[in-house]
């Protein structure tokens, strides 16, 4: 654990790119190989088996503190994180033996099926082991909170240098499905053929937001234009006649969309399909929510599957025959794709449609049709492109739509957690229904820290009530709330659920009975919902 | 009945008696000052009194005409009867509490205070009183602090680190009372130390006070070269200065009890935090306070209501004050200049 913490506090100090990967390829050089294997676990996302609540982590920490529970709150408040608070309050403890990440982790596991006492027990002790900045990542890591700082793009990185893989190699072999507890770092790592080698997934090629305008590109005939879409981006993968269906988030989807299992047959082993998978109904996408509820889900039933139908868009093929095809261009990947769209033929598979445009302007001009069609915007992908791994410059763009956006006012305001623990920073907005206002959507980025700052003093100086951590706010500050999409809900009192709401700006121009309304929104939503 | 020993009145602490205010933030006739730090130091009042090591500095801030009485620890001062004393605090160069007696009965008001010794100033005697009147500033449990020395290394090891990379070490604390405290612990030095004007206007009066300092350079006429060993040494206002700019390449490190939680490091844009406090932290509040043996608790600037509550709880009479005393954090941004 302490190694671990080392790593921890390492990564944390540092915000330099060479800094971290220098501490993360030091770590895998020198620590055992049992606690690697843990460690590449954590930093890819993967949690410990949950085996305490919350409530009994706060519990027994205050009883070992030796303090009320209302003085735990205090405490918490003043610190903004549960784990933190737990490593703060807590005896320091003088000894201080030495448990490695693998022993822990197994004792975890071990605990399952344990007793509560046990659990206590268990819990206890190894608090009072672990100096107090070891108990905040140990309890970090329990609670599967530990946010590192570190992209899987460095860690890989570090891996490589590390151990003298090629990258993608070890890309392509921590992606997918492998357990800690039978898995060692070793194979994980160096062996040839792991068996699990059917299932797993391409590294997603991703785009950034495009910089510049259209013409800085180049000519407009040596790229392709889509729609952007916006559901879940998969991969499609058909290995020795297993159908697999990985998400973006690396994670195996395959049993939530059984319609994709019609795939199966049409298509020749060693296929994958890079796509997007979209609730679609009469030739156009249903709203992000309906495929959202479909994968909360456990079961995904008959009635699920009736009322919100999902299809592949087809962006993209990256096997074929068994063949890697993704050093191929664009273009030759693209042609493949049409062809194999067209051979299989099944309503479930859509070819992502391309955008004609023989001028950039006739691609501009199209631009603003993208809410109308259901997409976000554009993707544009240069013809003789690769298909590269992770998020990469130059050969793929997004050209996203402005969002749509409303002026609210600015009625509850929470304090933030870690960084900004301190400050008011979670803010709910409201918008006028005839005199009263009425809350509508809750934001917490977009503004500067010099703006924050203004906004937590004006909060603490024009609180009208405090509802726990929550404080009523005096309705004087509008802002401009943008928004991806807008959708009915039942759940919240406005009648209307908005995606990705952020704030645009600060309208100091404009007083509090100049916000949008009610109405507003729901002409929004009639005319994008 | 005659009136309480002590009052809590709109401009500080008052002893009706003796006319006289303690710590007061409006100007009044005669103040004692607990020490120099400028939110409990207020320039506008006719006659001061303050322990003789705070001498300088006040006359630094307040004026070198200021009509300053100096005692040292336990000189009693009789005012209309009522009997006045200082006593060590511990906080920085100076400090005191201060003891008030009437007829046998005894209130203290502790001012600032901290119970580890810094080495530099007077260590913290507990005075028994009937009536304490505590700090709160770092009144929660989430507040302990480690060991001067373990943090004296981190700071050394911080350095020394900086030294390989070839950057320059600035260090950023309290002017008065913090700065002092590290150039005296963190001897023997592994480089250079420079310090910002405010640390030097500080150090040279007291050194020539007769405190025992070694002599830290301006930082202002240097060779840029020469900082790439360095530690300087700054108030916090230097934080995001143009001032830095001469450093270049340089670490930050910041010394406060804020750095305790990682929240207190991360929204100030430095580089490192040291958990270093010149007041109590919450263990020590709560072996002092019973060790003073007072029936009844005032407790003043910080986490009052908690503490108050925590106390009552324990058993402690305890009541909650409010003043405008400064927490460590606001008291380190208001200090700008020496």
């Amino acid at each position: 654990m302490k190694r671990f913490t080392e790593l921890f506090i390492h990564l944390d100090r540092t915000n330099k790119t060479n800094e971290k990967v220098e501490a993360l390829k030091s770590y895998f050089l020198t620590a055992p190989d049992e606690d690697k294997i843990w460690a590449l676990a954590v930093f890819t996302g993967r949690r410990p088996p949950s085996v305490f609540k919350r409530g009994q982590l706060h519990e027994w920490a205050m009883e070992l503190a030796g303090i009320p529970e209302w003085l735990f709150r205090e405490s918490y408040g003043s610190v903004g994180d549960l784990a933190e608070t737990i490593s703060l309050i807590l005896p320091v403890s003088p000894s201080s033996g030495e448990r490695t990440l693998n022993e822990l982790f197994t004792s975890l596991i071990d605990l399952g099926k344990a007793s509560e006492q046990e659990k206590k027990d268990f819990l206890v002790n190894t608090w009072r082991q672990l100096s107090p900045y070891e108990v905040f990542v140990f309890n970090k890591l329990l609670m599967g909170s530990l946010r590192i700082g570190v992209s899987a793009t460095l860690v890989i990185r570090a891996i490589g240098e590390a151990t003298g893989q090629d990258p993608a190699v070890i890309t392509h072999r921590i992606m997918g499905q492998w357990d800690p507890v039978t898995t060692s770092f070793n194979d994980l790592i160096h062996s040839k053929n792991s068996a699990d080698e059917l299932s797993k997934p391409y590294p997603f090629y991703l785009a950034y937001a495009i910089e510049g305008s259209l013409e800085d590109l180049g000519e407009a005939h040596e790229w392709f234009a889509e729609w952007k879409w916006d559901g879940i981006r998969s991969q499609v993968i058909l290995r020795k006649s297993q159908l697999f269906v990985w998400s973006r988030g690396e994670e195996l989807v395959t049993d939530k969309f059984p319609e994709l299992h019609a795939m199966k047959n049409p298509l020749p082993d060693g296929t994958v399909i890079d796509g997007e998978i979209l609730c679609f109904e009469n030739d156009r996408p249903m709203p992000f929510n309906v495929l959202q509820t479909r994968i909360g889900r456990k079961n995904v039933t008959k009635k699920i599957l009736s009322e919100a139908p999902i299809v592949l868009m087809g962006y993209d093929v990256l096997e074929y025959d068994g063949r890697d095809l993704r050093n191929e261009t664009q273009e030759y990947r693209r042609r493949l794709l049409e062809q194999i769209a067209a051979s299989i033929d099944l309503p479930v598979f859509r070819l992502s449609p391309l955008v004609d445009f023989p001028t950039w302007d006739d691609l501009r001009a199209q631009h603003s049709q993208s809410r109308e069609r259901g997409a976000e915007g554009f993707m544009i992908k240069r013809k003789a492109a690769t298909y590269q791994v992770g998020r990469k410059k130059g050969d793929w763009w997004k050209w996203k739509v402005d969002p749509l956006s409303v002026d609210a006012v600015l009625v509850y305001a929470a304090k933030g957690s870690g960084r900004r623990s301190e400050l008011f920073t979670d803010y709910t907005f409201a918008v006028w229904d005839n005199d009263k206002l009425i809350t509508f959507a809750k934001a917490y980025s977009g503004l500067t820290d010099e703006e924050i700052k203004e906004v937590d003093k004006f909060i603490r100086q024009n609180t009208l009530e405090k509802f726990g951590p929550v404080r009523t706010v005096k309705p004087e500050l509008v802002f401009e709330i943008g928004f991806e999409g807008i959708n009915k809900s039942t759940r919240h009192k406005s009648g209307i659920a908005v995606r990705f709401p952020r704030m645009l700006r600060w309208r100091k121009d404009k007083p509090v009975s100049e916000a949008d309304t009610l109405e507003n929104l729901k002409g929004i939503l009639e005319q994008f919902g | 009945m005659s009136s309480p020993l002590l009052q809590f009145t709109s401009s500080g602490i008052f002893c009706p008696d003796a006319k006289v205010h303690i710590d007061p933030w409006q100007p009044v006739e005669r103040a004692i000052i607990t020490h120099a730090h400028s939110d409990h130091a207020k320039a506008g009042n006719k006659q001061y009194l303050a322990h003789k090591d705070s001498e300088s500095i006040l006359r630094l801030r307040l004026g070198d005409d200021i009509q300053l009485q100096t005692v040292s620890y336990g000189e009693p001062v009789i005012i209309n009867g009522i009997k006045f004393s200082l006593h060590p605090a511990g906080h920085i160069i100076g400090s005191a509490q201060v003891r008030v007696e009437r007829n046998g009965e005894v209130w203290v008001a502790g001012g600032d205070y901290k119970i580890q010794d810094d080495n530099f100033s007077v260590p913290f005697e507990v005075v028994r009183c009937h009536t304490f009147i505590t700090e709160s500033t770092f009144g929660l449990p989430i507040y302990k602090w480690p060991v001067q020395k373990l943090v004296m290394d981190e700071i050394l090891e911080w350095w020394k680190q900086n030294q390989v990379e070839g950057k320059a070490s600035v260090l950023m604390g309290y002017a008065l009372g913090k700065m002092q405290r590290l150039i005296v612990n963190l001897q023997p030095f592994p480089g250079p130390v420079f310090a910002h004007g405010a640390v030097f206007n500080v150090n040279q009066r007291l050194r020539e006070a007769g405190s025992d300092l070694p002599f830290i350079a301006f930082a202002s006429d240097i060779e840029k070269k020469e900082f790439r060993h360095a530690l300087v040494l700054a108030p916090p206002s230097a934080a995001g200065s143009s001032w830095l700019k001469r450093f270049e390449p340089y670490s930050t490190g910041f010394c406060s009890g804020w750095m305790a939680v990682r929240g207190g490091k991360n929204r100030r844009a430095i580089d490192r935090g040291f958990v270093l406090s010149d007041h109590a932290d919450w263990n020590d509040l709560n072996v002092t306070i019973p060790e003073t043996g007072a029936e009844r608790v005032f407790v003043t600037h910080g986490f009052t209501d908690v503490f108050a509550r925590w106390l009552n709880e324990k058993g402690i009479e305890a009541h909650e004050v409010k003043t405008e005393y400064g927490d460590e954090q606001e008291e380190t941004n208001a200090e700008t200049i020496g």
